[in-house]
């Protein structure tokens, strides 16, 4: 667990690396998708292709869209693209950037999916064994088949339980024809994609240093910035929610003071820090009205003024609030419980 | 655990290690990437050969691609190069050095594929039994030349119908994989004694420019990534610097447009200062939506100056 946590935490502490870490798990998963998921070619003429075609490119456009959801970044990028220019311009080369790196991330696991489902070789040899060459690789000169035969013959040499043009062309030539393209397809795609990359990262520093250091500067500050932003908002909802149960607690001792017209007790000087938290609650109808009306009746998301300083409990202090109104709606609905 | 970390620390300390343990894994992923392939010759006269070649060169290109790119130091060196001189010259003896150790540690992958398949034969076997000369096998000598290519091209695949009766085909594997792992042997053998070699008598020439080649390619090396770093530490301190800025001028918008007697001098307290002065539902609506419609100018100098 401890190993874990380490790689967690280095992957983490680094905002590129954590996305590499997403990047490189989402390949893993891909080929364990792949080794895990049960191909099983229908062997039937038109199906065969439409169903290799289809477990070959629909999983890696999943991936893809999956691969921009996991980023946390789309939503930065999007807010960034749709906010009003306000006082701060939008440059385009920092988008621009932003786009390119979650696409080049999210491309890896439809690729590599590409790649171990040709280098297999099952899917493309489901969905073309009905265009392999009878002429060259088979008997061509077997008599009495129709085109159409010929085409169910062939359909079914995925399925070797049932294949029964062994005349026709034998299993196995096929099958091995046929993975052996799909394999030298794989090859060829792999290396085409690992030159793609070779040239884009080799050619961005021979042309666009200054303009990249730039984009990537300010394409990190978005991002820190909108984590403390959050962060901030996040410390202001909790002082806020703190000052406002705070309020609410008081509001309530004062009413109780006001209903009962008798003198409040005053809690003994050296009962200390335990009477103030009690808030002047302190036998169980009481608590329980305090409760009910925190669910009936929320307190307005309003902080009187003189009370925010320190929680001593005492709203008596002169101070007339901006809003009034507010703590006399919050006391009648009190009263209507009584 | 402690034995993990403490490999993990040391490979993250120095670049050089952790290019060497990239190299590594490249090497290792090189050899399970062979293994779990599945080799399928494809017994035709013609494919064989390209088959057999293919899986033999485009492998090691990919994994020399591969090295290359998840190489940092690679980025670096181009960098270096391409870089305008400014006010500090550039060294082409460092950037000589930079590349010939990226290209040393780039070249491990395909070597050790390269080496790994022919040991294991199947591809030299696959792409050269159609160009073997049938009179040397008893089996073959007297089938005709058209033939004779369809036979031998079945050769790899051992479970022929056409193969059955004629045990020449098993003469023609184990010649050829006797040949393959010779080839395989002796270059290991060349590579390992060059290696060996260009290690021992590298100090004996040019030992100084060598030490200074490798520090200041170090050099450069550390100053990038302390640039990066401070780069990152520089911009938390921009944004914390204008969050604060933004909630100060929201701040100052209220206490301008409301008309509460609270006044300035008491909202230095405890809680106050987180709350910012903003203590309303709809003052942080307020605040949030000014945040989205009108982000604050990137320009802290007015906060700094306070």
């Amino acid at each position: 667990m401890d190993k874990f946590r380490m790689i967690f935490q280095f992957f983490q502490s680094n905002q590129e690396s954590f996305m590499n870490g997403i990047c490189g798990i989402m390949a893993l998963a891909s080929t364990q998708l792949y080794s895990a998921f049960d191909f099983n070619c229908p062997c039937l003429p038109h199906y065969n292709l439409a169903y290799g075609l289809g477990i070959l490119l629909v999983p890696p456009f999943i991936l893809f869209l999956l691969g921009f959801v996991l980023n946390n970044n789309i939503s930065m990028l999007a807010e960034e693209w749709r906010r009003p220019q306000g006082q701060r311009g939008k440059d385009p080369a920092v988008l621009r950037y932003m786009f390119c790196s979650m696409a080049q991330r999210a491309m890896i696991a439809p690729a590599v999916w590409l790649s171990v489902t040709l280098l297999d070789g099952k899917c493309i040899t489901c969905a073309f064994c009905t265009w392999v060459p009878v002429g060259t690789l088979g008997n061509a000169s077997h008599p009495h088949l129709s085109q159409g035969e010929i085409q169910r013959l062939l359909a079914r040499i995925p399925c070797k339980e049932i294949y029964d043009g062994q005349e026709l062309i034998a299993n196995e030539v096929a099958v091995r024809y046929l993975r052996c393209i799909s394999q030298a397809l794989g090859w060829c795609f792999v290396l085409l994609m690992t030159t793609l990359a070779f040239l884009v990262r080799s050619l961005r520093p021979c042309f666009s240093q200054a303009a990249f250091l730039k984009s990537r500067y300010w394409s990190h500050y978005i991002d820190i910035e909108r984590k403390l932003f959050d962060e901030t908002c996040a410390e202001h909802a909790r002082s806020f929610a703190k000052v406002c149960i705070q309020q609410f607690f008081e509001g309530m001792s004062t009413d109780l003071v006001a209903a009962r017209c008798h003198l409040p007790r005053k809690a003994p000087a050296d009962a200390g820090e335990a009477a103030e938290k009690l808030l002047g609650i302190t036998d169980q109808g009481t608590m329980n009205m305090a409760l009910k009306s925190w669910h009936r009746c929320k307190p307005p998301l309003h902080l009187h003024p003189p009370a925010l300083p320190t929680g001593n409990g005492w709203a008596g202090e002169g101070q007339p609030p901006t809003h009034p109104s507010a703590p006399r709606k919050e006391t009648a609905a009190y009263y209507s419980w009584v | 655990m402690d034995r993990f970390r403490m490999i993990f620390q040391y490979f993250q300390s120095n670049s050089e290690s952790v290019m060497n343990g990239i190299c590594g894994l490249l090497a290792l992923a090189s050899v399970k990437m062979y293994t779990s392939f599945e080799f399928s010759c494809p017994c035709l006269p013609h494919y064989n050969m390209a088959y057999g070649l293919g899986i033999m060169f485009i492998p090691p290109i990919i994994l020399f691609l591969c090295g290359l790119i998840l190489n940092r130091q690679s980025l670096v060196m181009l960098e270096e190069w391409r870089r305008p001189p400014g006010r500090r010259k550039k060294d082409l003896a460092v950037i000589r050095y930079m590349c010939s150790s990226i290209m040393q540690r780039a070249m491990v992958a395909p070597v050790v594929w390269i080496i790994v398949t022919l040991l294991d034969g199947k591809c030299l076997i696959c792409a050269f039994s159609g160009s073997m000369d049938p009179k040397k096998f008893v089996g073959f000598a007297n089938v005709s030349t058209v033939q004779v290519q369809q036979l031998l091209a079945k050769v790899p695949c051992k479970d022929e119908e056409l193969l059955r009766n004629n045990t020449s085909h098993k003469a023609v594997s184990r010649y050829l994989r006797c040949w393959s792992q010779a080839l395989g042997w002796s270059i290991l053998l060349i590579l390992i004694i060059a290696a060996f070699l260009a290690r021992w008598l590298r100090p004996c020439f040019n030992q100084t420019t060598l030490l200074q080649a490798r520090h200041w390619s170090n050099y450069i090396d550390i100053e990038q990534k302390i640039f990066e770093e401070t780069c990152c530490e520089h911009s938390r301190l921009f944004a914390h610097k204008c969050i604060l800025h933004f909630f100060e001028s929201m701040q100052q918008e209220i206490k301008l447009h409301s008309f509460s007697l609270h006044g300035e001098g008491e909202g230095a307290e405890g809680g106050e200062d987180l709350l910012q002065g903003i203590t309303d539902q709809e003052q942080v609506n307020k605040l949030l939506k000014t945040w989205y419609y009108e982000k604050p100018p990137l320009d802290v100098s007015q906060a700094h100056q306070r």
